[in-house]
């Protein structure tokens, strides 16, 4: 099937064209072996957007999603990064100018919701095209090959992460004119002899860049430039002091680049991971506090344990939300439409307490928190050497920190008996947790096999930890609304009872955590466990 | 996919004109297109300036080893390709009478793995009656009939309408137009105005005989597609009209 003028199939031939017009000369030579004659009616503007969430989930599982603009509605075209199609779809009464949540339903939303899940789709780079098509002509008049030449101007929508050097919205460039070669059925010779010729005109080369790649190049922005991971520039032997500053400032990074997405809620991972921010960042005040100044150190973990406080009723709230659907998937004897009102509930409060944290973000103590701990932190990292003699290297305040962390691990662990009360499990994820962020904020030193070997011990523990406790809290939240619903009359009898056997579902899920402690921690603290962190502390390069 | 295919016995009636320009306004509506040029002579292939040649000619395609699919070229207009005619077409009688299976089914069996790639086929067939007349009938869902307004036309619509009727299964539907009509000739106007009155299953739109629609050989395209707003393009596009509404 001879396809629509503007979805040619390529044959593998788009230039770019740095500098000058050269499209004249392109037409000369291509005129050498055919008749160039222009298409008629072909329309000559087109406008484009690419999407993806904030933390680049498409793109890094190798996609991209790209919105045309019809005359009436558009489509959404999913492709893989070299340009192969993956899927697309119509829509209408849909726009890619505001952040969404879910897409109406087809094969695109079909396969991408569960990769982007719950995140939203953020509008990224925004495309118009001039698009000019001429029609290759054999000796019979015949038109055997099409050249497409588009003009495109690309605008920056949604704005970069800080660290990468912020662009802001509108920001726009002119990509160089590119060129494609189509193909028409049953003539492939002849687009090869089209593309031939082309890469002989001087000035123009093979573009290996799809067209929002180099967009993103051209707008200074660098695809996957957000993670909420920690990748501090450390080395071994540079001083404690910088090497933790230099980690506290990537920490305070992550945390600025979440805040205007949490004030504009536009999805929950934004206030996930600038919570995620903030308990590293105390994590690393109380573990690695001694190579700053104490007073410092003092005053900011109260700080920050404030900023933590303050996000966490909406954050609980939201895992409520997320997880509403799985929730009511467990309902033996209950209809899910029972939980309605307690889901309006959650809404309602979610959004009140949603309404404070914004009011505290936007207030003078989370800028001077922000503002000054930055001025602190940059004057650490540039400080004179000599203040820094006697203070231990990188490396140095690696291994025995995380050393001290594995120790306290192991002896509250060991402590743990059938009779302990819960709150000794939860002491022992703490600790669990310190241990895992001082790993992650000194990965660059570990040897990266041994590293991994002694997460994924970890992991394990923490996985079983974390369910025994948000178990725990789950259940004892879910006593509380119930108060508060009954307190404000809006809980029936019915909802009150599916909440009971929500509360019950998560007792057994403790039970069964509970029991899977010991083989877990088994495995992370018994010889194999002690032997996999001796290699990664002691066996090093 | 609907197939149609444009047929009469006689030649020279404006089955081919009829052929290229209801397959172009049929892709211009949107719909995918691929015109099977079975005549041997090519003019349809002519008028779309694709040489009339299929590799391994029709002896290959009828034997299937070479694929429809990989014989299709596309024209120079939007969704609409088509499948050339090549000389050897002049012996497919033969090589349908030794293909496997039944002989008055091959062209339909071939055309089957297209139906996810078009919505529409037009056969363009050679005039005669014989064995790739009557696989044609086998396949197509709509027989269109050009006739000339004269009394002969009229008996040759009445021997292909019993022919159709003799079959067992399917049967195309069989739609015919008055072609090449001249109006200042008394006995176009009477056998137009007669047939009309006794016959159902004949269109209301005459195609005039005009020299624009003649230019076509020289344009090498559709009328509809060089000069639209002719009065020959206008009256296929009033017969297309009335074709895709019922079909």
């Amino acid at each position: 099937m001879t396809p629509g003028l503007l979805d040619f199939v390529l044959e593998a031939s788009v230039w770019d064209e740095p500098g000058q017009d050269l499209l004249p000369a392109v037409l000369d030579t291509l005129s050498q072996a055919f008749t160039v004659t222009p298409e008629a009616g072909v329309p000559g503007a087109r406008r484009r957007t690419w999407l993806d969430t904030f933390d680049w989930r498409l793109y890094r599982a190798g996609l991209m999603l790209q919105f045309e603009q019809a005359r009436r509605g558009g489509r959404l075209l999913l492709s893989r990064a070299d340009g192969t199609p993956q899927a697309e779809q119509p829509v209408t009464g849909w726009s890619p100018r505001r952040p969404a949540l879910d897409l109406p339903p087809g094969p695109v939303r079909d396969r991408i919701m569960v990769l982007i899940s719950p995140r939203a789709l953020l509008p990224i780079v925004r495309a118009t095209s001039t698009v000019s098509v001429m029609r290759l002509l054999n000796a019979d008049g015949k038109t055997v090959a099409r050249l497409v030449a588009e003009h495109i101007t690309v605008t920056a929508v949604a704005v970069g992460p800080t660290r990468a050097g912020s662009i802001s919205v509108g920001t726009t460039a002119e990509l160089p004119l590119r060129l494609a070669v189509g193909t028409v059925r049953g003539y492939p010779a002849q687009a090869r002899k089209a593309a031939g010729l082309l890469a002989e005109v001087a000035g123009v080369s093979h573009s290996s860049q799809s067209v929002f790649t180099a967009a993103l190049a051209a707008l200074g922005r660098h695809p996957a430039d957000y993670t909420s991971g920690v990748d501090a520039e450390i080395t071994a032997t540079m001083p404690g002091s910088i090497a933790v500053a230099r980690l506290l400032l990537r920490l305070l990074d992550t945390l600025e680049q979440n805040v205007d997405g949490v004030l504009r809620d536009i999805d929950t991972e934004f206030l996930h991971d600038l919570r995620v921010a903030v308990r590293r960042t105390r994590s690393a005040i109380k573990l690695l506090g001694e190579v700053l100044p104490a007073d410092l150190a003092k005053h900011y973990a109260a700080e920050f344990k404030w900023l933590g406080d303050l996000t966490t009723p909406t954050r609980d709230l939201d895992v409520h939300l997320l997880g509403f659907g799985s929730m009511t998937g467990q309902l033996v004897a209950a209809s899910p439409a029972d939980l309605e009102p307690f889901r309006a509930f959650l809404v309602k409060r979610r959004a009140r307490e949603f309404r404070r944290l914004a009011t505290a973000l936007r207030g003078p103590r989370f800028r001077a928190i922000t503002d000054d701990w930055r001025k602190m932190l940059l004057e650490i990292r540039d400080a004179a050497p000599r203040r820094r003699r006697r203070e231990p290297t990188a490396v140095g305040l690696a291994l025995r920190t995380t050393e001290r962390a594995f120790g306290r691990v192991v002896a509250q662990g060991n402590a743990i008996t059938q009779d302990s009360p819960p709150e000794s499990l939860h002491d022992l994820r703490k600790r669990a947790k310190e241990l895992r962020y001082l790993l992650e904020f000194f990965a660059p030193l570990h040897d990266p096999v041994a590293y991994r070997k002694v997460v994924g011990d970890l992991k394990s523990l923490q996985d079983c930890l974390g369910d025994f406790q948000d178990s725990q809290v789950q259940r004892e939240e879910i006593h509380a609304l119930a108060d508060a619903m009954l307190a404000e009359r809006a809980a029936p009898a019915a909802t009150l009872l599916a909440m009971g056997e929500i509360a019950a579902k998560l007792t057994l899920s403790q039970a069964e955590a509970r029991a899977d402690f010991a083989r877990r921690f088994a495995r992370f603290a018994g010889p194999a466990g002690r032997e996999r962190i001796r290699v990664l502390l002691e066996d090093r390069p | 996919m609907k197939i149609f295919a444009t047929y009469n016995i006689k030649g020279g009636v404006g089955k081919t004109t009829a052929a290229v320009n209801l397959a172009y306004l049929s892709a211009a509506d949107g719909y995918r297109t691929l015109i099977w040029d079975l005549d041997p002579q090519g003019a349809a292939s002519f008028l779309f300036r694709i040489k009339p040649r299929v590799k391994g000619g029709g002896k290959a395609l009828i034997r299937g080893t070479k694929r429809l699919d990989d014989a299709i070229k596309g024209t120079d207009f939007d969704r609409l390709d088509l499948l050339p005619a090549d000389f050897t077409y002049r012996n497919m009688d033969l090589l349908l009478g030794v293909a496997n299976g039944k002989p008055t089914r091959k062209l339909a069996q071939l055309l089957r793995p297209l139906a996810g790639e078009y919505d529409h086929v037009f056969l363009d067939c050679p005039p005669s009656i014989s064995l790739v007349s009557e696989n044609v009938m086998h396949a197509a869902d709509v027989l269109l009939v050009p006739l000339i307004p004269t009394t002969l036309s009229v008996r040759t619509l009445d021997q292909l309408t019993d022919f159709v009727a003799g079959f067992n299964g399917h049967r195309p539907e069989i739609r015919a137009f008055f072609s090449m009509v001249d109006r200042r000739k008394k006995l176009h106007q009477e056998t137009i105005k007669d047939l009309s009155a006794e016959r159902s299953g004949v269109a209301v739109t005459p195609i005039p005989a005009l020299s624009m629609i003649e230019r076509m050989s020289v344009e090498r395209a559709p009328v509809t597609a060089f000069a639209p707003s002719s009065v020959g393009a206008r009256a296929y596009r009033a017969l297309w009209s009335e074709i895709s509404k019922d079909f």
